[in-house]
């Protein structure tokens, strides 16, 4: 699990490790892609309002005989080239793309961060303390990780109601499970080294050692976990946007202009739906090459 | 070995004791169903007199072990708000629908994603093998709705070779309706279930190639080699044979999952099994018929994941010395 901690790296200084992180990386062509294009992304989604060339929340500026502009088509007015198409409501569908990334970016960002704080702390007291604390913490998390996450997420978000914030709730309580699994996993090894004997013997207090001493060095392999569920965590969001239980209309995520666009497809107007399916795609696969990449470095032995 | 099973029987029961308290407690705290069943202008005595006939009045224990008989003995969680009929019977009519899809996608899934595996374990380094693995993360990182979504883009849309929804004509097969028996029924089958099957078969060859690479340097792949066995009797039998463990066991609990996921696949098909149900009654607030569904899922996938355990012991021995132990 730990090449970084066995290769010569980690004797040589912090500067030197990171370059050989950064040369692995680098070896792999599709993981640079995708990190360049996970960057352009979010570039694209940070800019947005200034980039988009059209406010697709301003209604003001909507003219309806616009509306299902196929692409490359010039707006009524003249002023302005539809290349991706309009929608029903004669949104342009790139303004809307932009405005969809950064809800879907911002819902993965924070559900994972917060997924991230709470599993780790519950993975690092359950390895430290073991024994009851720990069984009955990962049965917890057994039981939770055997029910399919839209299930769960499903049924939290038919409780709970709609809303940005309610959907990152409801992507918490499904991923808070597998980072408390890595983190047991990677803690559990950790906890019986020497420099976790030695700060014992100090008696500091058990706070400090979990987050001084064992946290740094469960970080990689957690890492792993949070590349790959911001993937995850943004797929499950566009699809329960697009189930109809997730962001409200009014703030259109990937997934939901998706699913507005849907209803169009049977009529032939593709556009709609296929160009936000396609930068839902990117995105994802974008964020999995980054991420299994990742797995490949930090985690040599690559189970599955 | 029979103790290790009882034991695990005892924590699946745990497990579905829990889960039922969890969904009566969403049940209890979503709201009162007085307010909803007596008019704006019942006075106090009238409502109170609801409450009596519903049972709300006992204690709150009282009324979660009246839900359990309910629930366990009678399979009885209420009449749907929508139509009336009982839940249970609602979700029974739609499952064969959604067991024939997931059947056929999980099928369709091992008969691909084994050989698939198989191969890019065998020369990982090879360009095939490293191409099914790029395939693969495509396809487990792609959501769902999306692949279902491009497939109707391009088989119902643009080519017009495929039905775009709906589950075709059915014929009855003892009490069950199946869609199998005829050519229009297989044509809407084909597109969900290659959609379903995408991600799965991802996933399994994954597996199939962590266990490949696992087991090819062991020693009685060597020795069935050395005997001159022919390469196909080494792999199709010697291989195989091992590598179906973390198979069997991937693929078993993936099925439930599937059970529990074809609500998305379901949705974009408009195929009518209780996935489409579920989303249908979560829009509609319809709650006794997604208690039921909810109640039936817990069931089925702690079942599911008890029957694997329990094929896990028989096919592997080394699981059954350490439990017995």
């Amino acid at each position: 699990m730990d090449i970084a901690l066995e290769s010569p790296a980690v004797r040589a200084k912090r500067e030197s490790m990171l370059r050989v992180f950064a040369e692995q990386f680098l070896s792999s062509k599709l993981a640079v892609l995708g990190l360049i294009l996970l960057v352009l992304f979010l570039c694209l989604a940070i800019l947005a309002p200034w980039i988009a060339p059209q406010n697709p929340f301003d209604i003001g500026t909507l003219k309806i005989m616009d509306s299902k502009l196929p692409p490359g088509s010039a707006s009524s007015s003249g002023a302005m080239t539809h290349w991706l198409g309009t929608d029903g409501q004669a949104r342009d569908v790139f303004s809307a793309i932009l405005y969809g990334l950064r809800i879907s970016l911002v819902v993965g960002l924070v559900s994972v961060s917060l997924a991230f704080a709470i599993g780790a702390t519950v993975g690092l007291v359950s390895a430290y303390f073991g024994g009851r604390t720990d069984a009955l913490l990962m049965r917890i998390v057994d039981i939770q990780l055997s029910f399919p996450a839209i299930l769960v997420a499903l049924v939290l978000l038919a409780v709970l109601g709609k809303g940005v914030d309610k959907v990152i709730y409801a992507l918490v309580a499904v991923q808070w499970a597998y980072f408390a699994r890595a983190a047991r996993g990677a803690a559990i090894v950790e906890r019986n080294k020497e420099y976790v004997q030695a700060a014992r013997c100090m008696s500091l207090s058990w706070q400090r050692i979990l987050w001084r001493h064992l946290f740094p060095n469960c970080i990689p392999p957690l890492m792993v976990i949070a590349t790959i569920d911001l993937a995850h965590a943004i797929a499950l969001e566009a699809t329960l946007s697009f189930l109809g239980v997730g962001v409200p209309v009014t703030e259109p995520s990937l997934g939901m202009l998706i699913s507005n666009g849907f209803e169009f497809m049977m009529s032939g107007a593709y556009w709609i739906a296929f160009f936000p399916g396609i930068a839902l795609a990117l995105v994802v696969v974008a964020i999995n090459l980054v991420g299994d990449h990742l797995r490949d470095i930090f985690n040599p032995r690559n189970e599955i | 070995m029979l103790s290790s099973i009882v034991r695990r029987l005892l924590q699946t029961i745990g497990v579905v004791l829990v889960m039922s308290a969890l969904v009566f407690a969403a049940l209890y705290l979503i709201g009162d169903p007085v307010s909803m069943l007596a008019s704006p202008e019942a006075t106090e005595a009238e409502r109170e007199l609801i409450r009596q006939s519903l049972g709300l009045d006992l204690p709150l224990w009282h009324q979660y072990l009246i839900f359990l008989n309910k629930a366990f003995v009678h399979l009885d969680f209420g009449n749907s708000f929508l139509t009336g009929e009982p839940a249970m019977r609602l979700i029974f009519e739609r499952m064969p629908a959604t067991l024939e899809l997931a059947t056929a996608a999980m099928l369709l899934a091992v008969l691909i994603g084994v050989p698939l595996g198989i191969y890019a374990g065998l020369k990982p380094e090879n360009f095939g093998a490293r191409s099914v693995m790029t395939g693969s993360v495509l396809g487990f990182s792609l959501p769902n709705f999306w692949v279902g979504l491009m497939l109707i883009m391009v088989f119902a849309v643009f080519l017009h070779w495929l039905p775009a929804g709906g589950r075709g004509p059915v014929e009855a097969f003892g009490p069950i309706q199946l869609s199998v028996f005829s050519w229009e029924g297989w044509r809407s089958l084909m597109l969900p279930v290659a959609t379903i099957a995408t991600a799965k078969c991802a996933l399994i060859i994954r597996v199939a190639r962590a266990a490949t690479r696992e087991c090819l340097p062991l020693d009685y792949i060597k020795f069935a080699r050395a005997r001159g066995l022919s390469e196909t009797r080494v792999l199709g039998v010697h291989l195989l044979k091992n590598i179906l463990i973390p198979i069997v066991t991937i693929a078993g609990l993936e099925y439930g999952q599937v059970f529990a996921f074809a609500v998305v696949t379901e949705t974009v098909f408009s195929w009518p099994g209780i996935g489409k149900l579920l989303i249908d009654s979560i829009i509609t607030l319809d709650r006794p018929v997604v208690v039921a569904y909810l109640m039936l899922t817990v069931v089925f996938l702690s079942l599911l994941n008890l029957l694997v355990d329990i094929i896990y012991t028989i096919l592997d021995p080394r699981v059954q010395s350490k439990a017995g132990a």
